[in-house]
């Protein structure tokens, strides 16, 4: 399954890309104070491999007709997708220590009406993966080659709308959507498991009709090698189940279920940094 | 006489001749609804998403993200009721150019009784910013309602019937989102109405003529946004209002009048409707006696009214 075309000098390189993210997360968070920290750690080494290696997309010109299109369903990891936006230049990276506040483009949740890069507005659980779907049908329909890619959370899949859309991607064999489910196993009132179990995750995809990859979803060559594999299945939707840490990269923050919703204060921020291999002169 | 929703359905399948980013999509409800009408026109275009309104709802989102002009439908009780908040976060805060045709609102469903009744969604729908609702009174405003629905880029909801109406409105009359109609003149009161509502006030209208009482009907299609130059001025002019529509006294055409005038032209107002209740089995044109929603119950209040404004 880890066999890719991807040579080992561009797995370090987006390995890289994804520390440096993951700094940007931390003095994001930090700077607003407010924001999901353990959900967007846990799921940024795919939106990295994503935005600098699988999706096509031209930051200069984010309408692009012939781009892929990428739903963060799990929108509270807003702050995953906006350093990456950033990084790839959809606007400048100033603009990410401005997140949340009044008059800022970088919503609590994403906002397509606001923020250049993002397509459909998520936040309420449950509803990103059937926009992906009506994205994938409108796509085919006009003969595009452009695939859809979807983040859910693990959490996330106790929204019965999930499964309504499970099973119309199933229906429809949508082969250009991929699904990716970041299970960190942690959600804001403990474990997935004790407050409602979702597993087995990958059975129920299957049931529904989907190819079903399993990984390490900080395993930057597993996770490039199963998007590649996801974009060669016909006939039906790829689901990634990506076994995750919450809050990944951070010790203390991980496998912290109270780190869910709660930004690193002035006193966490320099030993966050430290775990991440990178200097604090703030 | 036609049902709103098979005007619809007719209107539909011609969008979908003229505009290939027309696509439709249905829950288990095609026959009812009409989009089956579409539906066997362009297969490749119509979208059954099965019993799932929420799933259906995020879908037309997505599509409309694609280009394309989604128009979904089922029962108003289903796609107001079960989709609200799909509706809301998925159509009405991006500003999805999505058209959600629900029909079967009101009491007049019948005998499938008050499960299936919708009297909240025009309420419910006009709460949410960035959304048009739009009640037509026949089949041909129907069609001109759908075609300029299809024109406009954004969200909108058009609330459709499921029985017979007569046509009332005047059938080469332009359909302009926001501007409501006067269809018979009056001095003493005026009606405000929507839906098949218009038709009975005009038959009050004519039972209040041979009192010596003239009654103003205005048709208002569009609930939101609210036409106020057209209530003012009835206002101002016949110092009274009686609104009518299918569907709960809270919050919707009556609620949305007595917000407006109040603020800006306060005169003595009364709202017919549901009376904050659920529906019941019957036939339809039992149900509308039932309710009070006769054109003699219209008349009653335009008497009172009157009587009420003279002091």
């Amino acid at each position: 399954m880890e066999r890719t075309s991807v040579n080992s000098e561009t797995i370090s390189s987006l390995e890289e890309k994804a520390r440096q993210l993951r700094v940007d997360i931390v003095k994001t968070l930090h700077k607003s104070q407010s924001g999901h920290t353990g959900g967007s750690l846990s799921a940024i080494d795919m939106v990295a491999a994503l935005y600098f290696h699988v999706m096509r997309h031209k930051p200069a010109d984010p309408k692009w007709e012939g781009r892929d299109r990428f739903v963060l369903c799990k929108g509270h990891a807003a702050p995953a997708l906006y350093v990456a936006l950033a990084e790839a230049g959809y606007f400048p990276k100033e603009d990410l220590m401005m997140l949340r506040r009044l008059g800022s483009h970088l919503q609590g949740h994403p906002d397509s009406k606001q923020t250049p890069g993002v397509e459909v507005c998520t936040g309420s659980l449950g509803q990103g993966l059937s926009m992906a779907n009506g994205l994938a049908l409108g796509l085919r329909l006009d003969g595009s080659e452009s695939r859809v890619y979807a983040l859910l959370g693990d959490g996330e899949l106790q929204e019965g709308q999930v499964w309504e859309a499970a099973m119309a991607a199933g229906h429809y064999k949508l082969d250009n959507l991929c699904a990716l489910i970041d299970v960190n196993r942690l959600q804001i009132d403990g474990e997935v498991a004790k407050v409602m179990n979702v597993e087995p995750v990958a059975d129920k995809f299957a049931a529904f009709g989907w190819e079903v990859i399993d990984i390490d979803g900080h395993d930057m060559k597993a996770i490039v090698a199963a998007l590649e594999q996801a974009a060669t299945v016909k006939g039906k939707p790829t689901a990634i189940v990506a076994r995750t840490v919450k809050g990944k990269g951070v010790s203390f923050f991980e496998n912290k279920a109270s780190y869910h919703g709660v930004a690193p204060s002035d006193e966490e921020l320099p030993k966050a940094l430290e775990c991440l291999g990178e200097q604090c002169n703030l | 006489m036609i049902a709103t929703r098979d005007a619809y359905g007719q209107t539909l399948a011609e969008l979908g001749e003229e505009n290939a980013a027309v696509v439709v999509l249905d829950a288990d409800l095609s026959g009812s609804t009409k989009t089956s009408v579409f539906a066997k026109k362009f297969p490749e275009r119509f979208f059954n998403m099965g019993i799932a309104e929420a799933n259906m709802v995020g879908t037309a989102a997505g599509l409309a993200a694609a280009g394309k002009i989604p128009f979904l439908s089922t029962f108003a009780i289903f796609a107001a009721g079960r989709g609200w908040e799909q509706i809301r976060q998925s159509l009405a805060y991006p500003k999805a150019n999505v058209k959600v045709v629900a029909t079967h609102g009101g009491i007049t469903v019948g005998e499938d009784g008050g499960s299936h009744q919708s009297v909240e969604d025009i309420a419910i729908m006009r709460a949410i910013p960035n959304m048009t609702v739009i009640v037509p009174a026949d089949g041909p405003e129907t069609a001109k309602a759908i075609r300029a629905a299809a024109a406009y880029k954004g969200p909108v909801y058009v609330r459709l019937g499921r029985n017979k109406v007569p046509t009332v409105t005047v059938e080469d009359a332009p359909f302009e989102i926001g501007k409501g109609t006067q269809l018979a003149d009056g001095n003493d009161l005026t009606f405000v109405t929507t839906g098949l509502m218009t038709a009975q006030a005009l038959a009050a209208a004519k039972l209040l003529a041979t009192e010596g009482i003239s009654a103003r009907v205005v048709h208002l299609a569009t609930i939101k946004p609210l036409d106020g130059e057209i209530l003012l001025k009835a206002a101002r002019e016949t110092g009274a209002i009686v609104t009518a529509e299918e569907h709960s006294v809270v919050g919707g055409l009556g609620g949305a009048v007595a917000e407006y005038l109040s603020e800006n032209c306060p005169v003595p107002l009364r709202r017919i409707g549901i009376n904050d209740r659920f529906g019941l089995s019957g036939k339809a044109e039992e149900l509308i006696k039932y309710f009070g929603l006769m054109p003699a119950d219209l008349a009653e209040a335009g008497r009172e009214i009157v009587a009420k404004k003279r002091g």
